[in-house]
């Protein structure tokens, strides 16, 4: 049972991948191109998170109050919608700018090079504004309690349980809109057949502008979850973009619910990785699941076409 | 001062020739054949260390230090990135372009990796030290060595780009363009895609390798931040903005921005105080961002695009 305490990390980070992968496999299958600008999304979540906060204690003098056991209060959560808002909107503004005038001449391939230099001027941005230091939404420290009866090594602290819970809810919402609502249905139509989809009177653009919108504020509940539990830093969510890519192959390009399944095997996996590899070969445990994906099984689990 | 700046442009230009050279290799890979490598910065990285572990003395923290003549360093830098390359290559060439693209990037954050912690490999975040200079005995102040150097680059980046030019417009270079452009049609012709898209892999990696080589013994020092991911980002935009596809372009292309971004860095350095230093430092890469999607939005050929080659039985 040695694999135990590597659980909660391994499902922090899963619950991570898997709001991030959700909104890259999204763009991935209805706009068409490898969103190398994802990962900085998640990271302008986590920034807009932490400004807002900055300007709430420096606009009322008081601190961010408590919601029982957890480390913050009220005002982080409206913050956080504030930011998934916000990022929304940055993935907007992306596209407004430079991938739709790009997707006009035709070339996907060009998007994807495009997305290169985005990520670079949105990273290097925050890393201008806020400097490289590392910052934290909040300075309290919380002990892990054991969660589970009966198994006392899986500890995890109320701020990591309030993470798992929340990807719970927000999956389920997932579910729920593509399910459930004439949105959802055109873009499950768009990302399985464009084309058929046209026919049938779905608005190519008015589904790519709602998946931005989406897709961006999964990311910034994803970046807020690694300032939540790590640490605010302006690579984080570049530092993410090679598990999110296995995980949305992994899961199957295209398939939402592939997603959430692929992030979390591939945060599960990483975790049980370190007893086995060490921590310093952590990252890599992502590209060997992407190595063996690719050659066995292109389309991923969940994967309808390759 | 006209002494400095005469030191100051040797300098500057043995580095802009290793990012012109890097650029051909990509040119090689992205711009011939259509190859999707986002992982420039792990083979870079494979050349360097190569060559420094190769020539460099020993050491007790290390394993290495063979100290063989430099020239066979290179040579070990240039095979073992077309070894990785092969590598890479056999697994991940069959895949559609943008998997190609994360794979390749996946290599490249897989080898930062190794670099950071295979320590008695690499020696780990301290680097290989005391790498040799080729030509060193020749000279005998730092600025002779460093135009006795440049000299030697500009021989090495003059050799390759003229191969290249050959390779690119011979029939090999013709079938390379054919399968970026439409490999059906060169499979129907009986070319086989694998094969040939493996070779300009390889060779493309090959020169990256070099390029790390010459990069190594010019500083005598490799770290694994040398090959950050934005080494491979800092080469695309080059290329992109030098024209992908023209060789001509990537020369022009690496020396270009490589310009404008050590102007940008003088202008940060004496124009920010101190404390802002890093600050300026991360606008530049901002600007480099900015400017790889400006062209690709306002000039997608580039400064100097592709040329149409015709085959000179053809044109007579």
């Amino acid at each position: 049972m040695s694999w135990l305490p590597f659980l909660v990390d391994g499902l922090l980070l899963g619950s991570t991948l898997a709001l991030g992968a959700v909104g890259l496999t999204l763009t991935y299958s209805i706009l068409g191109f490898a969103n190398f600008t994802h990962g900085d999304l998640i990271t302008w979540g986590a920034y807009f998170v932490l400004s807002l906060l900055l300007a709430w204690t420096a606009a009322t003098g008081g601190g961010l109050g408590r919601l029982g056991p957890l480390s913050f209060g009220w005002p982080f959560l409206a913050a956080l919608a504030v930011a998934m808002i916000l990022t929304g909107a940055v993935g907007l503004a992306l596209d407004r700018v430079l991938f739709r005038p790009l997707q006009r001449h035709g070339a996907q391939i060009v998007l994807v090079i495009a997305s290169f230099g985005a990520s670079l001027a949105l990273r290097y941005g925050l890393a201008f504004v806020y400097g490289p230091e590392p910052a934290y939404y909040t300075r309290e420290i919380q002990l892990a309690a054991p969660v589970v009866p009966g198994l006392p090594a899986v500890r995890a602290t109320p701020d990591q349980l309030f993470v798992l819970g929340l990807t719970a809810v927000l999956v389920v919402g997932l579910h729920l809109l593509l399910t459930r609502t004439t949105l959802g249905r055109a873009m499950r139509a768009v990302s399985e057949n464009p084309a058929l989809a046209r026919m049938v009177g779905v608005d190519p653009l008015a589904v790519a502008r709602w998946t931005w919108l989406l897709g961006g504020a999964l990311a910034a509940v994803a970046g807020v979850f690694v300032g939540l539990t790590v640490q605010v830093r302006p690579w984080l969510g570049f530092d993410l973009l090679l598990p999110l890519f296995a995980a949305t192959i992994l899961g199957g390009v295209g398939s939402v619910y592939g997603a959430v399944l692929g992030g979390l095997l591939i945060g599960l996996a990483e975790a049980f990785a370190v007893p086995l590899v060490g921590a310093e070969y952590r990252a890599a445990v992502a590209f060997m699941v992407l190595l063996v994906v690719l050659l066995i099984r292109p389309r991923g689990i969940l994967g309808t076409h390759e | 001062m006209i002494a400095d700046l005469g030191a100051y442009l040797v300098f500057f230009l043995v580095v802009a020739l290793y990012y012109a050279l890097l650029c051909l290799g990509l040119n090689l890979q992205w711009g011939v054949t259509g190859l999707f490598n986002v992982g420039v910065a792990g083979f870079v990285a494979v050349g360097a260390y190569a060559s420094a572990l190769l020539t460099g003395p020993g050491s007790p923290d290390h394993w290495g230090g063979l100290e063989l003549p430099v020239a066979v360093g290179w040579v070990g830098a240039a095979a073992l990135a077309g070894v990785c390359a092969l590598l890479v290559g056999a697994v991940t060439l069959r895949l559609r372009h943008d998997y190609l693209a994360i794979a390749t990037f996946g290599v490249a954050v897989t080898i930062q990796l190794v670099a950071l912690n295979f320590t008695k490999l690499t020696n780990g975040p301290f680097g290989i030290v005391q790498i040799p200079r080729p030509l060193a005995g020749w000279a005998r102040t730092p600025v002779g060595r460093n135009v006795l150097y440049l000299g030697l680059v500009v021989l090495v980046v003059t050799a390759i780009y003229v191969g290249l030019e050959r390779l690119v417009r011979s029939p090999w270079g013709r079938v390379l363009r054919g399968l970026r452009e439409d490999e059906a049609a060169a499979a129907a012709l009986g070319k086989s895609p694998a094969r040939y898209r493996l070779e300009a892999f390889v060779l493309g990696a090959m020169v990256m390798g070099l390029a790390g080589a010459i990069y190594a013994h010019f500083i005598g020092f490799v770290a694994p931040e040398d090959f950050l991911p934005i080494l491979t980002f800092q080469v695309w935009t080059m290329l992109v903005v030098g024209g992908s596809g023209s060789n001509r372009g990537a020369l022009v292309g690496g020396i270009l921005v490589w310009g404008l971004w050590s102007a940008s860095g003088a202008l940060v350095a004496t124009l920010l105080p101190q404390a802002m230093q890093a600050r300026g430092a991360a606008l530049q890469v901002v600007l480099i961002g900015i400017a790889l999607a400006a062209v690709l939005l306002c000039r997608p050929r580039g400064l100097l695009g592709e040329e149409a080659v015709v085959s000179r039985h053809v044109r007579t």
